[in-house]
């Protein structure tokens, strides 16, 4: 052999591009493998010239294959530098290959999910709802286009930092960094997680404590007051001294629970919910559940 | 509506079934899909209060391993093209939340149908690698995925072909105690999604920072960004520290784990 076969840039990017299908063919039979293939061909078209060897190389690649679709991207660089040794002429066989892919796909996995779908996606989620909600078109412009960079800055780069590292990774992972980075975002996303349900897990209950009449001159006094703007401009400063518009001083429930710890019923509600998560319940059967509570005490005159 | 807008939200739908399964633009995320279409129906204002609603109850909706959540793609499609067709604006933002809570269970039973539709696409992608076929390898999968982009297409093409007047006539018969009712519910459902999300991260270690952040939201003046920046500082506080305890505790020899003790020694 002559000249070294090299993988450019341009054949990793066009991996890297195509890795965003990688689920396209997910089935419950072997999952990411046919996405995994349609992701290494740029490399195995520049890799292998003939038939026979390309067949190959898909073949190998179509074995069973799951991960997080964003972490497979570490995974493709790994491979690809193996498969580019080993067209090279190096001693790599299909078991190393495979080894390395089913090595990394367990543990990378694991610091996907808590990473992508419990932190950055329900904080930017919230983040964009919250504004959504008001109708701002902020609100889904910053969802979307924070979210692309974030996820795309991540495939190259991790991408590319598996082809350098080669099979080397492996250490470098399973080392302190992987530990690190789900650890930290656990921390981020609890606390970010319980500030939404302080802020958005809304129970107004409705039902008034007590009704207390108020002594004379700590209400404004409508039956006195001067005719036309110049008793609005009485009526208003009169509340901004502090007085109340009404006779009565009306408490509700929702006002005394605000007093002792704001969000408290919806932080029970949150861990009511997990309590029925853990013991089997399935989600949907509890978000029909709670639509029903909703609407039974709507019309109970409680929330 | 018009034939070019019927057009645009059908392909909306493709995108949002495409990425149901991909998992990468985000298309099927309420927030993107609702606002897209209500962009494309010139319901802008409506779409995007529909799709925030939305996003805060679909939040803790993720697909783990093989496991798939409700379908947050026919939910957004759908109620979006239900609020659309409704003709109520923002006001109707709650009916149409109504509907599309039972449309991502039933689209659960989609996404399980195609999944098993792609055992067969998956073997013949294996013969064309079997021939070294390259083309047609690239082509199955190509299907496949476009196969996920029908799944929701096909029924938003439906949806469009039911008179407007009877999706407002359907909405408009739901009494307001009804609505008012699912609106408040909708308040409460979005415990669901945190609750999953908390159940998956929990550990003993950082059910603290739990606190610290549900403390500190109660101050109103702190906006989201501010809480975020709160607790990335918090976590990398943390991650520090931890390095340093471990270090002294590893250390051996001269390192005792007591500052204060090597700050005399040294003296």
């Amino acid at each position: 052999m002559a000249d070294k076969i090299e993988l450019t840039k341009k054949d990793r990017l066009a991996v890297a591009w195509r890795s965003t299908f990688i689920q396209g063919s997910w089935n419950y039979e072997r999952m990411q493998n046919g996405g995994w293939t349609f992701s290494m061909i740029p490399a195995i078209k520049k890799l292998y010239k003939t038939k026979e060897d390309r067949a190959a190389a898909m073949k190998r690649h179509m074995e069973f294959f799951n991960t997080h679709p964003y972490l497979a991207s570490p995974i493709l660089g790994v491979t690809l530098a193996l498969e580019e040794e080993r067209a090279n002429g190096a001693d790599i066989d299909d078991v190393a290959i495979q080894g390395v892919k089913v090595g990394m796909m367990g543990p990378l996995a694991g610091v996907g999910d808590p990473v992508f779908w419990f932190t950055v996606r329900p904080m930017l989620g919230a983040l964009g709802a919250s504004l959504a909600i008001g109708g701002n078109i902020l609100g889904p412009i910053i969802f979307f286009v924070a979210w692309n960079i974030i996820r795309m800055g991540f495939m190259w780069y991790t991408q590319e930092f598996g082809y350098k590292a080669g099979s080397k990774i492996t250490e470098d992972l399973s080392g302190g960094l992987l530990k690190d980075i789900t650890k930290g975002a656990s921390i981020l996303g609890m606390f970010v997680l319980a500030a939404l349900v302080e802020r958005w897990v809304s129970i107004k209950f409705t039902p008034v404590v007590s009704t207390v009449k108020l002594a004379k001159g700590a209400f404004i006094d409508w039956t006195n007051m001067p005719k036309g703007s110049a008793g609005v401009q009485q009526a208003l400063q009169d509340q901004a001294s502090g007085l109340s518009l009404t006779p009565d001083k009306v408490t509700t429930l929702q006002q005394n629970l605000d007093q002792l710890i704001p969000g408290l019923a919806g932080l029970l509600l949150t861990f009511l919910c997990m309590w029925l998560l853990k013991k089997k319940v399935s989600p949907i059967v509890i978000i029909l559940g709670l639509f029903v509570v909703g609407i039974g005490a709507h019309v109970l005159h409680i929330l | 509506m018009s034939a070019i807008s019927m057009i645009l939200v059908v392909l909306v739908a493709f995108l949002a079934g495409i990425e149901g399964i991909l998992d990468e633009f985000e298309f099927h995320q309420p927030l993107v899909a609702c606002t897209l279409i209500g962009l494309v129906t010139g319901n802008f204002t409506a779409g995007i209060v529909l799709g925030g609603t939305l996003q805060m109850i679909a939040l803790g909706w993720a697909n783990i391993g093989a496991a798939v959540s409700p379908d947050a793609a026919l939910a957004s499609v759908a109620s979006a093209i239900i609020l659309v067709l409704g003709g109520q604006g923002v006001k109707g933002v709650p009916a149409a939340i109504a509907v599309a809570v039972p449309l991502a269970v039933a689209g659960l039973f989609l996404t399980m149908v195609v999944r098993t539709l792609a055992v067969p696409i998956v073997h013949a992608m294996d013969a064309a690698a079997e021939q070294g076929n390259i083309r047609k390898l690239e082509v199955w999968h190509i299907l496949a995925i476009c196969m996920q982009g029908i799944r929701i297409a096909i029924p938003a093409a439906a949806l469009l072909f039911i008179p407007a007047k009877t999706v407002a006539g359907f909405l408009n018969s739901m009494p307001a105690w009804l609505t008012d009712g699912m609106a408040i519910g909708g308040g409460l459902v979005v415990a669901v999604g945190y609750a999953l999300v908390i159940n998956m991260m929990a550990t003993k270690e950082v059910w603290p920072f739990f606190v610290l952040g549900f403390v500190v939201a109660a101050i109103t003046q702190l906006t989201l960004i501010a809480i975020g920046a709160i607790g990335v500082a918090l976590a990398l506080i943390y991650l520090n520290l931890e390095k340093m305890g471990g270090s002294s505790n590893g250390g051996g020899g001269n390192n005792t784990g007591d500052p204060l003790g090597e700050i005399l020694n040294d003296y």
